[in-house]
């Protein structure tokens, strides 16, 4: 009779042995999600570690001279690298003259004209192809093309690595923003009577531009950055660029070749161009950020 | 056949304009290999509202979409026999689609504004014709805004988003910019199915309006809607032409056995 | 009969012309294609001599000598795929276990914010500014390391010399290897350290996606079951994403075989093979950043033939990547 009471079953408690082997099971739950936790907030150590260094060693220097000064020999303090930030603008500017319309005129092609041809299929094996090809490589492709032919380092070289560069992502985010437009907006807008043309340059584009442009900022942040494509297309220079034909200083290559070398000055210039560099970077990313939530 | 030629006749004494204004003959439409209309044959009267009904896939979107040549949107289209406004065929040579979808308007199932201002969206149409100036088009948007009954809810607000608007209003402005284009045809598929019953009601009230100037072509799956709105209906299924005579004909005393076995619900 | 009288006219016949704009969108799309076809022939022609010279040989010499014109890349292929491996080594663990917490719930959603927007802000700084950090944080710390190491892994047992002979050394046995003095700053391990936090957000950014892409229905299955969340983890969430984390990993690994100027900053460029990761090495990709700014002639040559050999093992090893990662995205896709 004392049997039936004593061992009633009990839904919601584990038996004795199961009990055991939850508390293991909690505890290594437990080690788990410390391990995890504490390798996540790890990677926080080294972007502040950075972020931290280019702060405090750049910010010393930061003032008007390095956008006015040029860059100092080995030995010499002061100056400045403006030559440099104006350099880096400019050949990014001959890059985004070079890539955005190839990249975004190609995008509406494989979207608005031919999604399904041929041509379409290559642009977009290419453009993730071209995404994964080094950024040195589109260093030695300006090289072959232009400062071989040419016989000299130049801006424009330089430009056209940087192009280079920026197509895949430009054309692979232009086309994602015009297959973001509502397909109800290009059939209204047939319905009234319009060509494609004017669907196109009226309603789609329009409605597709604030991503575009996050596409195009993101592009632009990333060639800023880019050193390997401009070592030798254009080289550097300790001078104010007269012309786009000659060698021409960039913020990255001035990173570069003061980092390794032994002056202390320079490398204090170095740490303030990074520090350039980086807010630059950042604000652009940002700014693409910004552009994208922004619709009508 | 011969009944709704009589039929036909006999509204012509009534009718305020041609009996066949837009006309559809010998009528064959595939999608790729699939055939999706037989052997239409039918004569749309003017300024008069006509309702396709019938259940769904039966195509009578599919003949409506081919009135303005959407479909041509569509890779693999196939179509033979003809389609003509005022005697005109619009598959003629020289014709070019985009002044025939001028000619001829349509008002989608679900509203689609563009991300414009009420004011833009109405223009638009008029703006890619090549017309710009700004009394012409001003004078526009007041005619259509008032013929789609929407002149006061929006003359105050004519620059601002045709987003913020409600969907019944969204819907009676895309009525606005089709009819800005003045067409001489008004297609429309299923204009209030996605509308609540009060903006239906506005919508139905415009209809009724809007047949005194247009020819009024009509898509619905409410069957209560073409009583309420429509002067002729054409009953289809399975892609073909089973009946079609006065609203009230059909509705009453419906000649084919399968127009009464689907308004009485047989099947839908 | 049809009425042609033009005021009566159903509508206007009008002649359109050819749409240019359309023509303009096809030869940019064409240019765009174009564009890759032109870097693969520059640069296969810039490497033709060199081919010809020194044919797959090339890639078997270690012999990089420009006054011989005598030239091979072997020791920087190994250089490449040495500090790409450990690169994955030490990323992978670090990677996974990022997108699983941002995957998770362990602390707050601003936490999880934060370590979001560290990692995404890791992916945006230039590598330049990689390699002027790692001259500075990077290379003391693996000077130390270095020192100890050698201590520790080469020095562990001490045999006294007999009569005056000096004390021989002996360390563990594939450690001593590896570790080896001298102990360089600029050295593999250093590269590869730096060189891993680089690809750590690709890494992380694709793996977090092929997580948040298990659907919530196997998820609450196993927890419906009894499980721990870590046991939901381990036992179904990760095996479902694994193909997507495959995918990271191989993407991520393109990436660091093509990382340039960090690695030549911090990996002392030298042409000789060390087994050890604490001397000096050199990748294809630094390889070509210190010497074509001055090379002439067969040097030039083989500096591309080199190029050639890289964008070749970058481009395969990203088809490849792409591939697994479409593959995942159609897996997934099936479970509702």
């Amino acid at each position: 009779m004392d049997n039936i009471v004593t061992h009633a079953p009990d839904f919601f408690h584990d038996t004795r042995a199961e009990s055991t082997k939850a508390v293991a099971r909690s505890l290594w739950n437990r080690v788990l999600s410390s391990v995890c936790v504490g390798l996540s907030l790890l990677s926080l150590v080294p972007l502040v570690s950075i972020i931290y260094l280019v702060i405090y060693h750049g910010f010393p220097l930061l003032g008007w001279d390095i956008f006015t000064q040029l860059p100092p020999a080995a030995g010499m303090g002061g100056g400045g690298f403006g030559n440099a930030v104006l350099g880096t603008l400019v050949m990014v500017g001959l890059g985004l003259l070079l890539s955005a319309p190839v990249g975004i005129l190609s995008a509406i092609y494989i979207s608005e004209y031919g999604p399904a041809s041929r041509l379409a299929q290559a642009v977009r094996l290419v453009a993730k192809l071209l995404t994964g090809i080094p950024s040195i490589i589109c260093g030695i492709f300006a090289f072959a093309l232009v400062v071989a032919t040419v016989g000299s380092f130049s801006a424009y070289a330089g430009g056209v690595a940087l192009g280079v560069l920026m197509l895949p992502t430009i054309l692979l985010t232009s086309e994602q923003a015009l297959m973001g437009v509502q397909s109800a907006y290009r059939e209204a807008s047939y319905g009234l009577g319009a060509t494609k043309f004017q669907t196109i340059v009226r309603i789609v584009l329009p409605d597709a531009l604030p991503a575009i442009m996050t596409g195009i900022m993101l592009a632009v942040a990333r060639a800023a950055g880019e050193t390997a494509p401009l070592i030798f297309t254009s080289l550097f220079s300790w001078f104010w660029p007269k012309s786009l034909a000659e060698p021409t200083a960039s913020l990255s290559v001035l990173v570069y070749n003061f980092s390794i070398g032994t002056d202390s000055h320079q490398i204090q210039l170095a740490w303030t161009a990074s520090l350039v560099l980086v807010a630059f970077v950042t604000l652009a990313n940002i700014a693409a950020q910004l552009a994208f939530s922004k619709k009508y | 056949m011969t009944e709704t030629i009589a039929h036909s006749v006999a509204a012509q004494s009534q009718a305020p304009g041609r009996p066949d204004f837009l006309t559809v003959r010998d009528f064959d439409f595939f999608y790729g290999k699939k055939q999706a209309l037989f052997d239409i044959n039918m004569d749309i009267p003017e300024k008069r509202v006509t309702a396709f009904i019938g259940p769904s896939g039966c195509g009578k979107t599919t003949l409506l979409r081919n009135f303005n040549r959407m479909n041509e949107l569509i890779d693999g289209i196939r179509h033979s026999g003809d389609i003509r406004l005022l005697g005109q065929s619009i598959y003629g040579k020289g014709v070019e689609v985009i002044a025939l979808r001028r000619s001829i308007g349509m008002v989608f199932q679900k509203s689609n504004p563009f991300p414009k201002s009420i004011y833009e969206n109405i223009v638009y149409g008029l703006r890619i014709g090549g017309e710009n100036k700004k009394s012409v088009l001003d004078e526009a948007v007041e005619r259509s805004l008032r013929g789609a009954a929407l002149w006061d809810e929006a003359k105050d607000r004519l620059h601002e988003s045709a987003l913020g608007l409600s969907g019944g209003q969204m819907q009676r402005l895309c009525i606005a910019r089709a009819i800005a284009n003045r067409p001489k045809v008004l297609l429309m598929d299923e204009p209030c199915s996605a509308l609540d019953p009060i903006a239906t009601v506005k919508v139905e009230e415009l209809i009724h309006d809007l047949k005194q100037e247009y020819t009024i072509v009509i898509v619905t799956h409410n069957m209560q809607q073409a009583t309420r709105c429509s002067d002729k209906t054409a009953f289809f299924y399975l892609g073909k032409l089973i009946e079609f005579a006065e609203t009230q004909k059909i509705f009453s005393n419906p000649g084919q056995k399968q127009t009464e076995d689907y308004i009485t619900g047989r099947f839908g | 009969m049809p009425e042609q009288d033009s005021k009566n006219r159903a509508f206007a016949e009008v002649r359109v012309g050819p749409d240019l704009f359309h023509l303009l969108c096809w030869v940019a799309s064409a240019a765009a294609v174009a564009t890759l076809g032109l870097i693969v022939y520059e640069i296969i022609s810039g490497a033709w001599p060199a081919i010809q010279k020194f044919g797959f040989g090339f890639l078997a010499s270690s012999s990089w000598v420009p006054n011989r014109a005598d030239f091979g890349v072997f020791p920087f292929i190994i250089g490449t795929a040495v500090s790409s491996l450990i690169a994955i080594l030490l990323a992978f663990p670090l990677g996974l276990a990022i997108a699983v917490f941002l995957s998770e719930n362990f602390l707050p959603l601003p936490v999880r914010q934060v370590v979001r927007f560290v990692v995404e802000m890791l992916a945006a700084i230039p590598s330049v500014v990689y390699g002027l950090w790692g001259i500075f944080v990077v290379i003391p710390i693996i000077k130390l390391f270095g020192t100890w190491a050698v201590s520790v892994f080469c020095n562990t047992w001490t045999t006294p010399g007999i009569d005056g002979a000096p004390d021989t050394h002996r360390g563990i046995p594939v450690l001593e290897t590896l570790f080896a003095p001298p102990a360089y700053g600029n050295s593999m391990l250093t590269a590869s350290i730096v060189l891993a936090l680089m690809i750590l957000p690709t890494l992380t950014a694709i793996s977090r996606n092929s997580l948040t892409a298990v659907p919530k229905t196997l998820r609450e299955g196993a927890y419906a079951l009894g499980a721990t969340r870590w046991e939901a983890i381990l036992g179904v969430i990760l095996p479902t994403a694994a193909p997507g984390v495959v995918a990271a990993t191989i993407l991520a690994l393109g990436r660091a075989m093509g990382e340039t100027m960090a690695v030549a900053m911090l990996i002392g460029n030298s042409s000789r093979l060390s087994w050890s990761l604490l001397s000096p090495g050199g990748t294809l990709a630094g390889l070509l950043a210190n010497q074509f700014a001055e090379a002439e002639g067969m040097q030039v040559n083989s500096l591309m033939f080199a190029a050639l050999i890289l964008v070749a093992i970058t481009l395969f090893v990203n088809l490849i990547g792409e591939a697994v990662l479409r593959h995942t995205q159609h897996q997934t896709a099936g479970i509702r």
